[in-house]
C-alpha cells in the first residue's frame, strides 16, 4: 500500500501539478483542491487501471472516490483483491 | 412577483429603451461596463452592500461590498494605465475564479482595454493561439499558471507585461513579469475611468468552430444592455437576492452573467473556486443562503449521480429560482429538480456570439421539460429551411435557429476574421449553428449541431484543433476527432489515429496521447477514447468522413457511402 501510495502521489505531481512550490501529501484534496479536474479525471482513472490491471467500474470513479492519494489506493485495492 | 410579470405582455411592445432608461443611458452617452456594475450601484446608495462572497480552496473566504470593488476595480486599472495600457489594448485574464479575476475585468474595461479572459486550464498551445490573434499586450495571471506564460515568450513579442497577483517573493521574477498585491496596494477612491461609448469594445471571448483556429468573438460595451434585462427578467435577480453563477469567467456565462449582468443590478454574488463536490456545492447554498442559481446540465446531472438522499442532509430552503445554460437540459434532469429541490431548472439557449440569452424560460411560464422555452422580448427567431434560409411555419419540423441581428450584445465581429464573421449570416439572419423545431405552443425543443463542433459539458471543442495537435504526436501518422455520447457531459471528444511505423496500439499509448493532448490544447480537449485503425475512412479526394465515425459513435445510419474510398 505504502509503494502504491508513493507511485500514485508522483504520477498526480507530475502530470496535474502546476504550481511546483506546492507540496502534496497523501491527504491533499486533488477535486476538490482544483489539481484534477472532472476531464481530467479520466486520464488518472486510466493510468491507474493500466498500472494495476484493473477495472473501476465508472460510477465507482466519482469525484470523492478520487479526492485524495489515500482514498484513490483505497479504491484500487478494492479491484485488485 | 416575479421582475418579467407577464411575459405576453412584455412581448407586445417591447424596445431596448426599458433597460436604456433603468441603466440612465441615452443615445451618445458615455458607456462603460466597469462603471456600471461598481460606482453607478454605490450611486445607487448601495455602497456598503455586499457585491461578492468569495470562498477557496479549503474555505477560505472573502467579502467585498459594492464600494470595495469600486475602489479594487479602480486600483487595477489605475496599476494598468500606469504599465502604459491604453484604450482597446487587449489584457488577458488567466487566472482561477479568484477575485482578482472579477475585479480585474472590470478595471480592464474602466480604462478602456479589452478584457481577454480565458479558462485556466488551457494547456500552452491553446494559450498561445489566442494571444497570438489578439496579439495581446498584457497577461495578468497566478503563480502557479505563469509556468505556460513563460514557455510563450520568445513566440509571443507583443506581449510586454506578465503581471503576477500572488507573487510570494520567494523566487525572483523572470522577464517581463512584474508583482501586483490587490490587497496590499493603495486603494484607488478617485479615477477617471475612459469615456467609452456604445460600439467601444469591452470583451473578446474566443470560441471553437469545425474548421480553422479559434476565433475571437468581439463584444462591446453597449452589450450590457442585453445582460442586465436578461439578468433581470429571467434569472429574476432582486435586491434581496444570493445569486450564484457556478461559470468560469473563461467562458461567455461567467462574464455575461458571473460578472456584468449580476453586479448592473446590485446583486450579492458568490463564488466557489473549488473543484466539483456534490456534497461542497450543497453546503455552499446552504451557508451563504443563496436564492438564485445558475448553472449548467453538467453539473445537474452530475449532483443527479450523487443521488436525492444527499439533498436532504442541507438545508436548501433559500432556494427560489434554479437557471441552466451551456447545453439541452434534458427532460430527466427538470423533472428531478422538481422532485429534490421542489422547482424546476429553467434552461437558457445562447453562445458566446449572442452574448446574453436569446431563448430561455421564463418565471410563471409553464415549463416543457427538455423545452429551451421562447425568444427573449425583443429576440426575433425562427427556424430556417437548410437550403432557402426561409423561415419554416410548419410546427416540429427541423431547421437551423436564425435570429434577426440587432439585439445590443450581438457579437459585431468575429477578431480580424470579418470574412468568417459574414458567413454566419444568411437571408438577413444571424446562424448559431445549432438546429430547433417549435412546437404548437411556441416552444423550441433542441435537435443538434449543424457541424461537427463538440459541445462537451457545454463548451465547445474544434475537432480540428484536437485533430492538428494529435499528429504532433511523435506516434500519431493520422487522425480523426468526433462526439461520443456521454451520460454527464452530453458529448466527449473521442479520436481515431492510425499510427506511424514503428509503434504499436497499447494502453500506454493512449493514455500518453491523451495526456498530450490535455497538456497541449485542454482537459476539455482531450480524448476520453482512442481507437486505433489500420486507416481512417476517406473519400476517393482523400478527405476523412468525420461524419461516418460520428454515425458509428451514436449509433445512425452511417449514410450515403458511395465516396467512400474502400481500396
Amino acid at each position: 500500500m505504502a509503494e502504491m501510495k508513493d507511485i500514485v502521489l508522483q504520477y498526480v505531481i507530475n502530470e496535474y501539478l502546476e504550481d511546483e512550490d506546492e507540496v502534496l501529501s497523501y491527504d491533499s484534496p486533488l477535486i476538490s483542491g482544483g489539481i484534477v479536474d472532472s476531464f481530467s479525471m479520466v486520464s488518472l482513472k486510466r493510468f491507474l487501471e493500466n498500472k494495476y490491471k484493473i477495472s473501476i467500474p465508472d460510477d465507482k470513479a466519482t469525484p470523492e472516490a478520487f479526492d485524495t492519494v489515500n482514498k484513490i489506493c483505497t479504491l484500487v485495492n478494492e479491484y485488485l483483491k | 412577483m416575479s421582475n418579467i410579470g407577464s411575459y405576453e405582455e412584455r412581448i407586445k411592445d417591447f424596445s431596448w429603451e426599458i433597460a436604456e432608461k433603468e441603466l440612465d443611458y441615452k443615445k451618445g452617452d458615455v458607456i462603460n461596463i466597469g462603471w456600471h456594475c461598481t460606482d453607478r450601484i454605490c450611486q445607487m446608495g448601495k455602497a456598503n452592500k455586499t457585491a461578492l462572497i468569495w470562498e477557496g480552496h479549503g474555505g477560505e473566504e472573502k467579502r467585498y461590498t459594492f464600494d470595495e470593488i469600486r475602489k479594487a476595480t479602480n486600483t487595477i486599472g489605475h496599476f494598468l494605465r500606469g504599465l502604459g495600457v491604453k484604450n482597446e489594448d487587449r489584457v488577458c485574464l488567466f487566472m482561477d475564479k479568484i477575485p482578482e479575476l472579477y475585479l480585474g475585468f472590470l478595471g480592464i474595461l474602466k480604462i478602456g482595454a479589452i478584457a481577454q479572459p480565458l479558462f485556466s486550464a488551457f494547456g500552452d498551445e491553446s494559450l498561445f493561439v489566442r494571444l497570438d490573434s489578439a496579439k495581446t499586450k498584457v497577461i495578468i495571471t497566478q503563480r502557479k499558471h505563469v509556468g505556460k506564460v513563460r514557455k510563450l515568450l520568445e513566440r509571443m513579442p507583443s506581449l510586454e507585461h506578465i503581471i503576477i497577483v500572488d507573487h510570494d517573493g520567494l523566487k525572483p521574477l523572470k522577464e517581463r513579469e512584474i508583482a501586483f498585491d490587490l490587497e496590499k496596494a493603495e486603494q484607488i477612491d478617485k479615477f477617471e475611468i475612459y469615456p467609452t461609448t456604445a460600439e467601444s469594445p469591452s470583451v473578446l471571448h474566443f470560441t471553437s468552430g469545425t474548421t480553422g483556429l479559434p476565433k475571437g468573438v468581439k463584444h462591446v460595451h453597449y452589450s450590457i444592455m442585453s445582460q442586465y434585462l436578461t439578468a433581470k427578467w429571467v434569472l429574476d435577480i432582486q435586491d434581496s437576492d444570493i445569486y450564484w453563477c457556478t461559470a468560469d469567467p473563461g467562458w461567455v456565462t461567467g462574464t455575461s452573467y458571473g460578472i456584468i449582468g449580476a453586479w448592473s443590478n446590485g446583486a450579492t454574488q458568490c463564488v466557489l473556486d473549488a473543484g466539483f463536490s456534490a456534497e461542497a456545492w450543497y453546503k455552499f447554498i446552504e451557508k451563504n443562503k443563496i436564492s438564485m442559481w445558475y448553472s449548467a446540465p453538467t453539473a445537474i446531472r452530475s449532483l443527479m449521480k450523487a443521488g436525492s438522499e444527499l439533498v436532504k442532509q442541507f438545508d436548501l430552503s433559500s432556494l427560489r429560482h434554479l437557471a441552466s445554460v451551456g447545453e439541452p437540459l434534458n427532460a430527466e434532469a427538470v423533472i428531478w429538480s422538481e422532485k429534490v429541490f421542489g422547482m424546476p431548472f429553467y434552461d437558457t439557449y445562447w453562445q458566446t456570439e449572442t452574448g446574453s440569452m436569446m431563448l430561455t424560460n421564463y418565471p410563471g411560464m409553464k415549463i416543457k421539460p427538455g423545452s429551451m422555452g421562447k425568444p427573449f422580448p425583443g429576440i426575433t427567431a425562427a427556424i430556417l429551411d437548410e437550403k432557402t434560409f426561409e423561415p419554416i411555419t410548419e410546427p416540429n419540423k427541423p431547421g437551423l435557429i436564425g435570429f434577426r441581428p440587432g439585439w445590443p450584445s450581438m457579437m459585431r465581429t468575429y477578431w480580424n476574421a470579418e470574412e468568417t464573421y459574414k458567413k454566419k449570416f444568411a437571408n438577413g439572419w444571424y446562424l448559431p449553428g445549432d438546429k430547433s423545431t417549435i412546437d404548437m405552443d411556441g416552444y423550441y425543443w433542441f435537435v443538434g449541431r449543424d457541424d461537427d463542433v463538440i459541445n462537451t459539458a457545454g463548451h465547445l471543442v474544434s475537432p480540428f484543433e484536437v485533430e492538428s495537435a494529435l499528429l504532433e504526436h511523435p506516434a500519431v501518422a493520422e487522425s480523426a476527432v468526433v462526439s461520443k455520447p456521454d451520460e454527464v457531459n452530453m458529448e466527449v471528444v473521442k479520436a481515431f489515429v492510425t499510427l506511424k511505423p514503428g509503434f504499436e496500439p497499447s494502453d500506454d499509448l493512449e493514455l500518453e496521447i491523451m495526456n498530450f493532448i490535455r497538456k497541449k490544447l485542454s482537459p476539455l480537449a482531450m480524448p476520453q477514447e482512442i481507437e486505433y485503425l489500420d486507416k481512417l475512412p476517406k473519400t476517393r479526394s482523400g478527405k476523412i468522413m468525420r461524419r461516418m465515425l460520428r454515425a458509428q459513435e451514436w449509433g445512425q445510419d452511417i449514410g450515403d457511402t458511395s465516396t467512400l474510398d474502400d481500396d
